[in-house]
């Protein structure tokens, strides 16, 4: 398993790169703990960074210095401390995702990397491109669909041993080692992102002596749920999840709300959040159940692909079947 | 019943005939030994499905991924349905001054019973991980619904036991007196049961208050374990589930089921335990008329439930709404809802129909509707969400149930049924001492 995670990181860029990821030194007595930055900024060139109560301040960037990253090594951690640390999450973090609909066109390799770092079945999706077209009049398109993390997310409400449950950075994790598997968020979830481990998982063997980890899922265990983890294990090292740095097509942004910037898992390019989804008009899906969903869309205008000419086919059989 | 007064011989011949009469079936067992043989085929059955079960997961049944709560759930919301009767007869009849419903609250009482009892284990099938049920326990969410309704079912079956044991009280003082060739255990269940009975002023006292207190209480746990249990779906936001009226839409077809099941109970007792002279034409009608109203109030919040949808056609409820009134699962909706519902309705209004063979067959029929209904409720909606169901195999559109899932579901049913048969064999269906101050016997020859 180690040797997959190492060949894979080979091919990944690094979720914020040095440099990017700045922490400031204390030099206006506040205590400011991290900052973001684009690339272009220089030394002697002042930059906005936020205090940890919240404050934009501005600070020069020669004052600034790389934050202290304390290193775990996963593999040292007993199982305690893994779910311990699994069930807190990143202090200070709010993750979020955008998805370009423009630019994806079904490559799928999200799909296969997610899949093979969690160990799951060909049918078992964290995350599923769909093929999305809700009105034959209107243009089809593919909709990657990872989990939502919501904020107000109906499968952790409904969990009766708190098997799943929302942390500090807003990530909705499972903890299959409590997990009783009656599946209530399954029938909850109203973007079916739940998947259930109905029979023996793929490496139960081979896994079997793994310590658990929480915030990858892994080993997977029959009876119980499993789910998108937005890659917990990735950005505990400060690495973009699988699924967004194995695309070959710039579709995913992945990044922290509070720091207001996204990081394109394909360009590494890094822009602020809020500006992604104002020039773009992103969304959410379906708002009107009132999830509040930490993955955003940006709408399929001017897409950089035509859709496939089967799949259109195969969409209107669908439509045909279901009216 | 009777006002005229009887003299003590009358009156104590009257008696030792009811006490006879009632407690003939506890020592004779007309085809008895067949019906063992048949429920401990179909618990077989089930103890070899359930353990293929546990050994190779929850895939051995229909469920995917698209139909995450399958034939388990339904048949938990049926079971639960059925158990709701306890508290209808007993409770809101009796309260209400109903005098007819005497010699029927002990068979409600023990199908409430039964039926709760299993619930729970309904559950305990239906889980992935059967081993860690106790984490309910430990680490158990109060936000929970699930939580929820372990609560209520548990707290429903406790008092549906009471007022089953508390009633049967003056019966086990007759019965120990006088089944004295029973064996050796049955005697000393009868003898701990009676409490020391001996039938004083103050024991009736105590006896008729801690029941009405139990009657007043049941009322509410009653109506919070079917609420709760349309909960589990109300409280999610899917298509076909996110209801407001579910709470009572549950309860008022709890009702149908419930009052279906006893007709079917009381034409079985009334004919294997001979028991014509106690569970008359009468008491038939009496059902019969009750299953017209209860399926009059089902009837509007069936209406509730599907018209107002049915009209708007909201996208996610429209697709919902086409595939039960004209899509595939056209045959069972309509079937539920003509057998379970608009039948019930109607024919009992004819006094014909509420003789006990045709209302008897009313009553199965409906059950057969009421199971169907909640099959339908549980398992269409999860198949068409909100997000198209792509990239999985074929067999994810659609839920089959498997040979083993069906054989636990009948299990479960078994297992009902058996502790039903347990409980009539074991204890009288009808209470001795209630029928007998009815028809006018004094409570001294009673307590003799």
């Amino acid at each position: 398993m180690s040797d997959n995670k190492e060949k894979k990181s080979t091919s990944r860029r690094d979720f914020l790169k040095s440099g990017l990821f700045i922490g400031a030194a204390a030099t206006t007595g506040i205590g400011l703990f991290s900052s973001f930055t684009t690339p272009k900024e220089t030394k002697g060139e002042k930059v906005k960074v936020m205090t940890s109560d919240g404050n934009l301040v501005e600070v020069e960037v020669n004052k600034l210095e790389k934050p202290k990253v304390p290193k775990f090594d996963s593999a040292s951690l007993d199982l305690d401390e893994l779910q311990k640390r699994g069930r807190e999450g990143i202090a200070g973090k709010k993750w979020v995702m955008v998805i370009d609909l423009a630019k994806c066109r079904n490559a799928r390799k999200c799909m296969d990397a997610c899949q093979h770092a969690h160990h799951l079945k060909p049918e078992q999706h964290h995350i599923n491109v769909l093929q999305m077209q809700t009105d034959e009049n209107l243009a089809p398109y593919y909709m990657p669909k990872p989990c939502m993390h919501c904020d107000n997310s109906p499968c952790t409400k409904v969990c009766p041993v708190d098997a799943t449950f929302k942390r500090q950075d807003g990530v909705v994790l499972i903890d299959n080692e409590r997990c009783i598997g009656c599946r209530f968020c399954v029938a909850a979830c109203p973007y079916s992102a739940r998947v259930f481990n109905w029979s023996e998982t793929i490496d139960e063997k081979k896994d079997n002596n793994d310590t658990y980890d929480i915030e990858l899922n892994v080993p997977q265990k029959k009876g119980t749920i499993t789910k998108c983890l937005f890659s917990a294990d990735r950005l505990r090292e400060n690495k973009l999840p699988y699924c967004v740095s194995a695309c070959p097509n710039g579709t995913y942004w992945f990044g922290d709300r509070n720091e207001d910037a996204v990081t394109n898992g394909t360009t590494g390019e890094t822009v602020r959040f809020s500006e992604l989804i104002e020039k773009n008009s992103g969304y959410t899906l379906m708002p009107e159940l009132g999830t509040k969903p930490s993955v955003y869309y940006l709408p399929a205008k001017d897409r950089v692909f035509d859709f496939d000419e089967e799949d259109k086919k195969r969409l209107e059989e669908e439509r045909h079947h279901n009216h | 019943m009777s006002s005229e007064k009887l003299t003590k011989e009358e009156a104590k011949s009257r008696f030792e005939k009811i006490v006879s009469d009632i407690t003939r079936p506890m020592t004779h067992h007309y085809g008895l030994n067949v019906w063992i043989f048949i429920l401990l085929m179909i618990l077989s059955l089930f103890g070899y499905a359930y353990f293929i079960q546990v050994r190779d997961g929850l895939g051995v049944t229909g469920m995917h991924d698209y139909a995450a709560w399958g034939m388990y759930i339904a048949n938990f919301v049926f079971f639960v349905a059925s158990a709701l009767i306890g508290m209808l007869i007993s409770a809101v009849l009796g309260l209400s001054g109903q005098k007819w419903i005497t010699p029927i609250t002990r068979i409600a009482e023990m199908i409430a019973v039964a039926f709760a009892m299993i619930a729970g284990l309904v559950i305990v099938f239906d889980m992935g991980r059967p081993d860690r049920v106790l984490n309910v326990f430990i680490h158990g969410r109060v936000q929970s619904p699930i939580v929820w309704d372990l609560t209520v079912v548990t707290t429903y079956t406790l008092i549906s036991t009471l007022l089953l044991v508390l009633p049967l009280i003056p019966d086990m003082a007759i019965i120990k007196k006088r089944l004295t060739n029973a064996p050796k255990w049955q005697m000393m269940i009868w003898n701990m049961l009676s409490l020391g009975w001996i039938g004083t002023p103050e024991q009736y006292k105590i006896l008729h208050r801690s029941i009405r207190a139990l009657l007043i209480l049941i009322v509410p746990v009653a109506l919070m374990i079917h609420t709760v249990t349309s909960w589990l779906f109300a409280m999610t936001p899917r298509a076909g589930w996110d209801s407001t009226v579910f709470g009572p839409y549950f309860v008022s077809g709890a009702f149908v089921t419930g009052v279906a099941g006893v007709i079917v109970a009381m034409y079985f007792f009334q004919k294997n335990y001979k028991l014509k002279d106690y569970i008359t034409d009468y008491h038939f009608s009496k059902m019969g008329q009750l299953f017209v109203l209860v399926a009059m109030v089902y009837m509007y919040f069936n209406f509730n439930e599907f018209l107002v949808p049915a009209y708007k056609m909201k996208s996610g409820d429209d697709h919902h709404i086409m595939t039960l009134f004209v899509g595939s699962w056209a045959g069972l909706f309509w079937f539920a809802q003509i057998f379970g519902n608009i039948i019930p309705m109607f024919l009992p209004i004819f006094k014909y129909f509420r003789k006990p063979m045709p209302l008897m067959i009313i009553a199965v029929l409906a059950i057969a509707g009421a199971w169907i209904k909640r099959y339908i409720i549980v398992i269409p909606g999860q198949l068409h969400p909100f997000l198209p169901v792509q990239n999985v195999p074929d067999s994810f559109h659609v839920y089959t149930p498997t040979g083993p899932e069906i054989a636990i579901t009948l299990g479960t049913i078994g297992m009902a049924i058996t502790i039903i048969t347990i409980l009539a064999k074991i204890f009288p269906v009808i209470p001795i001492w209630e029928v007998a101050e009815e028809k006018g016997i004094d409570k001294e020859t009673i307590n003799e």
